[in-house]
């Protein structure tokens, strides 16, 4: 076995070995079962004491959404404020300017979405202010009110019948104090000791050894880069994201920040599990998330150690793999599992670029960002796997002829019409996004923006198109990442790309809390030998058929005419 | 619905603090015990700072041994991969290129012998690594320039070679600022 493929297997299992304890910790912090942590109650409660919060107030689902929501309005128009005037606030040593106002609206909403998708660059598009008070803050509290969201509907199902879902805020703040926060603590120091800067000390400048002047952009981006990870967020501090030899010095950090970003989502899956007391459904669950990530691993591992066809053909030796966009230090192995980690559980953080995989790769990675539930983001990637296992069950329960059920209530026409409609709405996004763009790319390049459309693209042809796709599903599934060639920073691209930011986002929270919301308050059917059972082998087999037929049916044309042409032209 | 608004400020400001003041400033306390001060380690060469250790520099001249391609020049104020696709032509043609430059000034290799990673970019534009291919390829000609013996100028390649972490996760490289340091204390002898 070789020390690549090893590095894979190790760094998967030693996640499993620290998100299944954690998931299990988690299902009791929420509970408000007794933990080790509880020692922190004090500061939870000097901070529901400041902010005038009453934890014993319950809230029915309609109330929690309004709860998130409006804390989520407080903070975009906190942090546009201060993107739109970040050059004239203090802690700005490198002097950038302020963001146009259709950059601040992108970078805002991708941030309060738990996205991060980054039209600047982190050297010269911010401040440290910026960095701190926005960007930060909101990779924390993005990331919380994932969690928090996912706790509510969890709640749904852990009574026989219940119309109260808890209290939003109790979740929200303890998904930080308990989880994020010391989480990331200890991240950021490994990172900080592993040569990531930690200090405010500004652009530094030094003749290198052949003589040239260099000038280093730095910052304290150790803490940054921490939660960026544990928070599926995945902005970078610096242009090249965890490329960046600061941002992810080594293979050991490598390691870390790849086992950093999917122990939340495991852990979200367990702790459902033990949250409701249906401890074999969690794990139906998990079997068929980790069956997906397999079989979209492993063709993107093997692509990428195949090398580029183009360049084989000069002769050229690719011993190690494809290299371009890849750093040597982590190789095409891990690179290729980092891509697509990164990719089903929405990160978008990147350690190689994305635009120079092989095609295929791009097949998988923009698959893994539609599908978008295979373990997915901090907290939504249950609820988006939700939405896929009403489906199913809709789908059995017509097959069998009985009215549907999920955990003893029954799945009626509303709920189902919910399901459908936020089923809907990611190809309606993401194919009516890129018809658009197309559109424009074709019949307006000349239009005066700061890219012209027709210089959108850094790659012809079919490549070409991949790369606006993959900025349109990025968007939608909140991931992140990019085939970074495309000329982003422009008022097309950063308000079509909010707006879908913002859809792809609430909707999908919503939809699924409100279903889990009415199914709770209904009268609670004991189970019977007519009961469809959710968590067996069969039914999770169904489930993933679901997942499947739902995206190749939804995204097959797009792909066909990106990464499988780009694939099919090279291999000729 | 008011209630809720002024509950979402005062959490904000409440969790401003803790988040974006006492969480980073634990951060850079800690960090400032780690080897660089938190200000990223550097590296010395009497007495002049010559480079940053994890950053890779751009190395042009023949006395040296080379880096990767760099689609920042290796400029450290901002980092870029070269986001080139796979079947982009005018890429293509690139590498083709850079593989040819490197046979001009290496006449004794065969295209066979070129590893990727020397006529690729790399993803932040700052890679510091090289594949261990990559620096034996450079042994004759550096060993030419400098009159030095070859054997000597592999066995140095050899010592900087970093295997995989603990011997067993992850590929092996070479440090090519590590090893022009070295490289310059081998002249001095």
């Amino acid at each position: 076995m070789n020390t690549e493929l090893l590095g894979i297997i190790a760094t998967y299992l030693l996640t499993l070995a620290i998100a299944i304890p954690l998931g299990k910790y988690l299902a009791k912090v929420f509970a408000g079962e007794k933990v080790w942590t509880d020692f922190l109650k004090p500061v939870e409660k000097g901070i529901f004491k400041l902010s005038g919060i009453n934890t014993n107030e319950q809230m029915n689902w309609k109330q929690a959404m309004k709860a998130m929501l409006t804390i989520n309005l407080v903070w975009l128009v906190y942090g546009f404020f201060v993107l739109l005037n970040q050059d004239k606030l203090p802690l700005n040593p490198d002097g950038n300017p302020g963001m146009t106002p259709d950059l601040a609206f992108n970078t805002i909403i991708s941030f309060v979405v738990n996205c991060n998708l980054q039209h600047y660059s982190g050297e010269s598009g911010v401040s440290y202010l910026t960095q701190h008070v926005v960007l930060m803050f909101l990779q924390f509290v993005s990331a919380a009110t994932g969690l928090a969201a996912a706790v509510v509907f969890f709640k749904a199902f852990r009574d026989k019948t219940t119309a109260t879902l808890g209290n939003f805020w109790e979740y929200f703040v303890k998904s930080i104090t308990r989880l994020l926060l010391p989480l990331a603590l200890i991240m950021a120091i490994i990172l900080a000791f592993s040569g990531t800067p930690s200090s405010y000390e500004g652009k530094d400048q030094f003749i290198s050894l052949q003589g040239d002047t260099v000038n280093v952009s730095r910052g304290p981006a150790a803490g940054f880069i921490a939660i960026k990870h544990l928070g599926t967020n995945g902005g970078g501090w610096f242009g090249a994201n965890s490329a960046h030899p600061l941002e992810n010095p080594s293979y050991f950090t490598n390691m870390v920040e790849l086992i950093a970003q999917v122990i939340l989502p495991i852990a979200m899956v367990i702790a459902f599990g033990y949250f409701i007391r249906k401890r074999k459904l969690a794990w139906m669950i998990f079997g068929v998330m980790t069956i997906g990530m397999f079989l979209l691993l492993i063709p993107t591992v093997s692509s990428e150690l195949g090398g580029n066809p183009a360049i084989a053909k000069m002769g050229i030796s690719q011993l190690s793999g494809a290299m371009e966009g890849k750093e040597v230090r982590f190789g095409p192995a891990i690179s290729g599992y980092w891509s697509t980690v990164t990719t089903i559980i929405s990160t978008g953080s990147v350690n190689s670029m994305h635009d120079s995989t092989m095609p295929l790769t791009g097949l998988w990675q923009l698959l893994g960002m539609m599908i978008n539930a295979f373990y997915g983001g901090c907290g939504v990637g249950v609820l988006n796997y939700f939405i896929y296992l009403i489906i199913a069950v809709f789908i059995s329960g017509l097959m069998v002829g009985r009215t549907p059920e999920f955990l003893g209530h029954k799945v009626e026409a509303r709920e189902i019409k919910i399901a459908a409609i936020i089923t809907l709405l990611s190809p309606f996004l993401i194919l009516a996004g890129t018809a658009l763009s197309s559109y424009v790319f074709m019949a307006h390049g000349d239009a005066a923006w700061a890219v012209q459309p027709k210089n959108w693209l850094n790659n012809p042809g079919f490549h070409g198109f991949s790369e606006m796709l993959y900025e349109i599903t990025s968007s939608n599934a909140n991931n992140g990442s990019g085939f970074e060639g495309l000329g982003d920073n422009n008022v097309f691209w950063n308000v079509t790309s909010g707006f879908i930011l913002f859809l792809g986002r609430f909707l999908p929270i919503i939809g699924p809390v409100a279903i889990a919301g009415l199914l709770g308050a209904k009268k609670y059917i004991p189970e019977s030998a007519g009961t469809l059972k959710t968590d067996t082998m069969t039914f999770s087999l169904m489930t993933f058929a679901v997942i499947l037929v739902l995206n190749a049916l939804s995204y097959f044309p797009a792909l066909a005419l990106g990464p499988l042409a780009e694939y099919f032209t090279l291999i000729k | 619905m008011k209630k809720y608004i002024l509950q979402s400020i005062r959490l904000t400001a409440v969790l401003l603090v803790l988040l974006c003041v006492i969480y980073p400033l634990i951060v850079a306390f800690a960090g400032g015990f780690s080897k660089g001060k938190g200000g990223g380690e550097k590296i010395t060469k009497n007495g002049q700072v010559v480079g940053y250790a994890l950053l890779g520099q751009s190395f042009t001249k023949a006395q040296y041994f080379w880096g990767r391609p760099s689609a920042v020049g290796y400029n450290a104020a901002g980092s870029a991969g070269s986001n080139k696709g796979p079947s982009n032509a005018d890429y293509l043609k690139e590498v083709s290129n850079r593989a040819d430059s490197l046979l001009k000034y290496h006449p004794y290799l065969k295209r066979t012998d070129i590893p990727a990673d020397m006529v690729t970019a790399s993803g932040s534009g700052l890679d510091p690594n090289i594949s261990i291919e990559g620096a034996s390829i450079q042994v004759k000609r550096v060993a030419a320039f400098r009159h030095l013996d070859e054997a000597a100028v592999a066995d140095l390649v050899k010592t900087h070679i970093q295997g995989p972490l603990l011997g067993l996760f992850g590929p092996s490289s070479v440090n090519v600022l590590e090893l022009n340091l070295a490289l310059d204390e081998l002249k001095a002898k």
